[in-house]
């Protein structure tokens, strides 16, 4: 198993209230780690450090070996090495679909634009999605366009992939297809880091999870261990209260 | 109420009509113009610049077009600076709209949610191509409402011309009510005169937000 | 000599004179922005109500008062008051009745907007324990929707008063009907003297409305 990503000792506060403490771990190519714990925990904070679009005050990241020097224009470099997904979806409204997908292959990674529309056709028949390339955001459900955002950001062909509660502000009969959708990168290898609130999902897919509480990693512990076996009480009483 | 006194009145009131048509799109196209290129100022945030522009932009709003007229035609003779009548309208208007439509534009800008900008950045977009892609097309399509109402305002304020005697709309009126005394009949010709430009405009205007804001935005 | 045109405003009485008529213009303005305020947060209520034909009316009075500029308002009230009403009011107290009904039809918009966007949930959790109609207004919709039109309000105000500056148009001594008398009596001792008379008009109109654009600012953003 190779290294893709370290962090450690990383510390974010906002002003003088500390958001994340102290945080160490190490996520291998082809891994899938979770990120849980309750609201406020830092969760998403942390994967958004992880992507340059949070500063944070001390502590490194390393990305395949390479330590991350956090300047704006090394970070915009990397993004395309990182694919992120977001809670809002946050497709781009003025551009149709086949326009939100191809506008980073095309205009970050200067691809022809022939070979990022077929690439885009490819990937949206991986999510039934394939007949939506002219139809703009708003004419999609919830679902449909968060499974439009994952194609967007898989369509850089990113090394990892970050999913930030990309499920949280859906209606429940969409969340089944986004999940899926994950389900089927996981198989395939595909190493991510995602943050969610769905506990029989976390537990399907998690290699490993990453336990959170107050801005500490309070628990990393392997996937098939946490749910059945948690190492503290602060995890016990997070997965009773998630009813899990 | 005579209809064959606003008849004779017409061809002098079309001229007026044509005056205040003519100048109301000239100092709209120089104050969007203006408006655009201070906006920018502020949004990149280029320094010194984006002083004047904040100082031009409280001026501008916070005082009358009429006394900016006054100073402009009266005031600056005084100091050398000759200006014509017409040419002083069309640079009061500029200087009055400029900084609505720069309000309106920087409006649009900052309404851009920031999860827009991020996600733009989340695909790897550098700053410019954030601009050209992300920033610009939303930002102008959230600041038409602003726009348009700018755009009328300005054509009602254009009746203030009449204080530096352009024979515009407004002041064809007073002068024919002042050589003629037929005050109601012009004063109609003069509300009709308004009502054909704003009415259509107004209609116009919000149908075009509508279809442009339907055309991008909205769920 | 340009240079010396500013003692012009400093001379005699004429700085008096100026402050005298900015009094007049502030005093139409006042008036206009309390009795215009009242009215319009009335008609904005009424706005809101189902009666078609009462939105329908009100709809058209502020249509009106938008299309028409300013300066036509003042000269039809002006001329066609005592024409068509024998009504002779003094040209400050016809300006004022202008600007107030202007003042009620924009204030009534502003108003209107606020309240149609306070949640729904909130109307219903009020009807939900008994309130009136009456008492929904006066205890929830008008103080949670306050906030939402304070800034618009400023703006407005900072409007009225910066058209005031027409009441020129029609004989009223407002501060620059003053300021004209006064460039005109020294035009021989002082050529220059527009350029600081209207310079100082100019400068007295920003110090009025700049404290109410700035606290629109401050309000918009909290």
């Amino acid at each position: 198993m190779t290294e893709l990503l370290r962090v450690e000792h990383l510390n974010k506060a906002y002003g003088e209230v500390p958001v994340l403490q102290d945080i160490s771990f190490t996520v291998n190519t082809g891994e899938v780690q979770v990120v849980l714990g309750p609201s406020g925990s830092g969760k998403s904070t942390l994967i958004r450090c992880l992507n340059g679009l949070e500063p944070y005050q001390s502590g490194t990241i390393y990305f395949q070996g390479q330590k991350i020097d956090p300047t704006p224009k090394n970070w915009q470099l990397l993004r395309q090495k990182i694919g992120m997904v977001f809670q809002s979806y946050d497709l781009f409204p003025n551009l149709n679909i086949m326009d939100n997908i191809t506008l980073g292959p095309i205009k970050v990674q200067k691809q022809s634009k022939a070979t990022a529309q077929k690439e885009a056709l490819r990937l949206l028949d991986t999510v039934g999605l394939a007949d939506y390339t002219a139809k703009f955001p708003r004419e999609l459900s919830g679902g449909q366009k968060q499974r439009i955002a994952i194609v967007r950001a898989l369509a850089l062909h990113p090394d990892f992939m970050l999913f930030d509660e990309v499920t949280a502000s859906l209606d429940p009969e969409m969340v089944r297809g986004v999940l899926e959708i994950m389900a089927n990168l996981a198989k395939q290898k595909m190493t991510m880091i995602v943050v969610t609130h769905e506990m029989n999902f976390a537990q399907q897919i998690a290699d490993n999870v990453l336990f959170l509480d107050d801005g500490h990693i309070l628990e990393s512990t392997p996937g098939k261990d946490f749910f059945t076996n948690p190492q503290t009480d602060r995890a016990k009483e997070f997965l009773q209260s998630m009813d899990f | 109420m005579s209809w064959q006194i606003i008849q004779q009145s017409l061809p002098m009131f079309q001229k007026g009509f044509i005056l205040t048509l003519q100048m109301s799109a000239l100092g709209i196209l120089g104050a969007i113009i203006l408006g655009l290129m201070c906006s920018l100022c502020q949004y990149f945030k280029i320094p010194v610049l984006k002083q004047i522009v904040g100082a031009y932009i409280e001026l501008s709003r916070n005082t009358p077009l009429l006394i900016q007229l006054f100073f402009i035609y009266y005031g600056l003779p005084g100091i050398g600076l000759k200006l014509s009548a017409y040419t002083c309208g069309i640079i009061g208007l500029i200087f009055l709209g400029g900084s609505y439509m720069a309000e309106g534009f920087s409006g649009g800008f900052d309404g851009i949610p920031n999860s827009q900008i991020e996600s733009g950045k989340a695909i790897g977009l550098s700053q410019g191509q954030l601009t050209r892609y992300v920033v610009f097309p939303q930002g102008f399509a959230l600041s038409i409402p602003a726009l348009a109402a700018n755009i009328i305002f300005l054509i009602k304020e254009t009746s203030i011309f009449t204080v530096i005697a352009i024979p515009e709309l407004t002041n064809t009126a007073l002068d024919l009510i002042g050589l003629y005394y037929h005050t109601n009949e012009y004063l109609l010709v003069l509300v009709v005169g308004y009502a054909i430009i704003l009415i259509p405009l107004s209609i116009i205007l919000t149908w075009l937000e509508r279809r442009i804001r339907y055309g991008t935005f909205g769920d | 000599m340009a240079h010396s045109g500013i003692n012009l405003i400093f001379e005699g009485q004429n700085l008096p004179r100026l402050l005298g008529g900015l009094w007049i213009t502030i005093r139409v303005a006042l008036i206009a922005i309390i009795a215009g305020g009242v009215l319009g947060i009335f008609l904005g209520v009424l706005r809101t109500f189902k009666n078609r034909l009462l939105r329908f009316i009100l709809r058209l009075y502020l249509e009106f008062f938008r299309i028409v500029p300013t300066v036509v308002l003042l000269f039809l009230f002006y001329y066609i008051l005592p024409k068509s009403m024998n009504l002779n009011l003094p040209a400050a107290e016809v300006a004022t009745l202008v600007f107030t009904l202007w003042m009620a039809a924009e204030a009534s918009d502003i108003v209107r907007g606020a309240l149609i966007s306070v949640p729904q949930h909130q109307v219903d959790s009020g009807l939900a324990i008994g309130l009136n109609r009456s008492q929904l207004y006066y205890y929830v919709l008008i103080p949670q929707s306050l906030k939402l039109m304070l800034p618009a309000m400023m703006n407005l105000i900072s409007r009225i008063i910066k058209t005031t500056s027409l009441l020129l148009l029609i004989s009223v001594l407002d501060v620059i009907n003053v300021g004209q008398q006064i460039i005109e009596a020294n035009q021989k001792q002082y050529p220059q003297g527009a350029f600081w008379v209207y310079g100082v008009i100019f400068v007295l109109y920003f110090l009025i409305c700049y404290p109410f654009s700035l606290l629109a600012k401050k309000l918009q953003k909290d």
